[in-house]
């Protein structure tokens, strides 16, 4: 009995904690004007913090080393680009198709539908194409499911670059380096209200805080759930995770497209705050920036990977370009910081892989599988289909 | 009385080595029934092949009525077959319970969706599913205290004991059991040893072990299994394979005089 009220204590110290940073978080645009860099930044840093959670189930719960995860990022971006811009002028005939939009927007030609729509539908649209991307890695191990990933990255930021040759008639597929542009901005049909990024940024940060709340809500709920089990179990010894009962195929599949998904929903949002879907969006790169965070946080935490997100998406977006880029030339150097920027990521990565391998806040089984080499597998298994 | 387990000549390669040779037997409903042999008999790889780890070269496995030869291991587990193995395989750095919640994957509905939103449906299975990982564990008997130890901590014998707790909360109808006495004290090999004889008796499983104490071997099968380079050599019950003259001489090598 004494050992409950302890629990419930730090169970309640816990939410006391959550809801501070909530507080801090939804409060925080006041501080500044409503089209402050600041503003910018902390939009992107919510989306990039998504997609390293979203990554953070492929990775972190169930072990599947992904380094295409950008893949995802571009199909939510294009889903919104295709289903919220003039891009398809020709579909819907004269009129174009419009679901729950703006009187702005009406008029307009192509396909239009609501935000919030495109974003559950970018989240099946990537979640259906995650599990696809995953199947060829499937009877593969380890190192091998990397590299297939990466290939799968960058086969959709070739087709996203060359999509301006892929034409349905006169219709192109991406607009290339040209960018679909400009893309819907978010609608709330109810209150009849349309946001606009041209003078209040804090809408899409306000979405953006609801949309990195539910990130998070769907990554406790899946580790502690029945499949949660299952990608631990299978992470650390699919032999017996399938003598135990655990289909490996389904079960990887689902961590994929769960993953995807979220990325997905990240993604589209980020596409609708750019205002333009360029494929330059997407480079290998950026799946390498994604790991980064997941890998600093310490894989698997959830807590970790979105501090350890947080972290790298404020110093590549505001403390190298905004706040100490003239630094060397304050010392009489003649460049730029941003142009070390890849230089200072990797300088910090070997320093966190040096001084704490397991990342700023690890889950307690990956600094066990560290720390104690436990979790190795042997392969016993006869690859099958 | 038809037999829970049928296999027919099950054969299996690696290359140019044959593991299993054509071996064939039957394990008849709520039996407990021993596979021995030297080191290297095959017995293990048997094992894999029933389990649908490898798949058999030739021969078919027929299992309560339908047949499994070379269905996924998840399938095996779900058709009612399941396992230990000799090298313990738990999920380290889960807890005991965790472990054998797991054992219970195949006996849950829970998808992505229902695990988001937490049905009901989801949510009372997940209760039901954390009962009955107590209730395994208390039935192969670990104390409470150790249920939310972390799986590496608990003693070697206490890990045989959540092993055979996360299989059997799949609730098979074959328990499969991979050297279960190995590093256990002879007080806890008798105990086990009546613990299989209740698992039949008050819960009507039918057990197969691969067995190298041969006192729990012979107190506890009513039939005993042979292999030898992969093939068998002798079957029967205890005492006909004690005098069985193939299976001596596979132990102890023939005698140097001849």
């Amino acid at each position: 009995m004494s050992a409950l009220p302890d629990s419930l204590r730090s169970k309640v110290g816990q939410r006391v904690i959550v809801a501070v940073l909530l507080a801090v978080a939804l409060l925080f645009p006041l501080a500044f004007d409503p089209l402050a860099t600041q503003m910018d930044v902390a939009i992107f840093v919510l989306a990039y913090v998504m997609m390293a959670l979203g990554l953070n189930i492929v990775v972190g719960f169930a072990g599947l080393l992904d380094l295409g995860y950008v893949a995802f990022y571009a199909i939510g971006a294009y889903t919104i680009g295709w289903l919220a811009s003039d891009h398809f002028t020709g579909l819907g005939g004269e009129k174009g198709l419009h679901v729950l939009v703006s009187d702005f927007v009406q008029n307009s030609f192509g396909i239009h539908v609501n935000f919030f729509l495109v974003l559950l539908a970018a989240v099946v649209v990537a979640a259906v194409l995650g599990a696809l991307i995953g199947l060829p890695t499937l009877r593969l191990r380890g190192d091998y499911i990397a590299i297939v990933t990466l290939a799968f990255g960058e086969i959709i930021g070739r087709i996203a670059l060359n999509g301006d040759e892929i034409t349905f008639g006169e219709q192109q597929l991406t607009n290339g380096q040209q960018a679909i542009s400009p893309v819907d901005q978010p609608f709330i049909p109810l209150v009849n209200y349309e946001f606009d990024s041209a003078f209040n940024l804090r809408p899409y940060y306000w979405t953006g805080i609801v949309l990195l709340c539910f990130t998070l809500f769907v990554n406790f709920r899946l580790r502690d759930s029945r499949l949660g089990r299952a990608w631990i179990a299978l992470r650390e010894d699919e032999v017996a995770a399938a003598s135990m009962g655990v289909p490996l195929v389904r079960t990887k599949l689902l961590a994929y497209a769960a993953g995807a998904g979220l990325g997905g929903i990240a993604g589209a949002f980020l596409g609708s705050y750019n205002n333009a879907i360029n494929s330059n969006q997407f480079q290998f790169s950026f799946s390498i920036f994604v790991l980064a965070m997941v890998i600093l946080g310490g894989m698997g935490s959830i807590w970790g990977v979105t501090a350890g997100a947080l972290a790298l998406a404020v110093i590549d977006r505001y403390l190298i370009p905004e706040v100490f880029d003239d630094l060397p030339s304050k010392v009489g150097l003649d460049f730029q910081l941003t142009q070390l920027s890849f230089g200072i990521f990797g300088f910090l990565l070997v320093l966190i892989m040096v001084l704490r391998p397991e990342g700023l806040f690890p889950e307690r089984r990956r600094k066990m599988e560290l720390t104690e080499g436990v979790g190795t597998d042997e392969s016993v298994f006869e690859a099958r289909g | 009385m038809t037999p829970l387990l049928e296999v027919t000549g099950v054969s299996k390669v690696f290359g140019g080595l044959i593991a299993v040779n054509d071996v064939s037997f039957q394990i008849p409903p709520k039996s407990i029934v021993s596979l021995i042999g030297p080191n290297g008999a095959g017995k293990t790889t048997f094992f894999n092949t029933l389990t649908g780890l490898y798949k058999p070269s030739t021969g078919t496995i027929a299992f309560d009525g339908t047949e499994i030869t070379a269905m996924r291991p998840d399938r095996v587990l779900a058709s009612g077959m399941a396992r230990t193995f000799q090298n313990i395989r738990l999920f380290s750095t889960m807890s005991a319970r965790e472990n054998v919640m797991v054992g219970q994957h195949a006996r849950m509905s829970g998808g992505l969706f229902g695990s988001v939103v937490r049905t009901p449906k989801v949510r009372a299975e997940e209760k039901r599913v954390h009962e009955k990982a107590a209730e395994m564990l208390e039935l192969v008997g670990l104390s409470k205290s150790q249920f939310d130890q972390t799986a590496i901590n608990l003693a070697y014998g206490d890990q045989r004991r959540v092993e055979i707790a996360r299989a059997l909360a799949s609730d098979p109808l074959l328990l499969l059991l991979d050297e279960p006495t190995a590093g256990m004290n002879p007080e806890e090999s008798a105990r086990l040893t009546r613990f299989m004889t209740r698992l039949r008796d008050e819960r009507g499983l039918t057990i197969l072990l691969i067995e190298h104490d041969m006192k729990v071997v012979m107190n506890v099968s009513e039939r005993i299994t042979v292999l030898d380079h992969g093939e068998k050599i002798a079957e029967g019950d205890p005492a006909t394979v004690r005098a069985d003259e193939r299976v001596i001489e596979a132990y102890l090598g023939k005698a140097a005089h001849e």
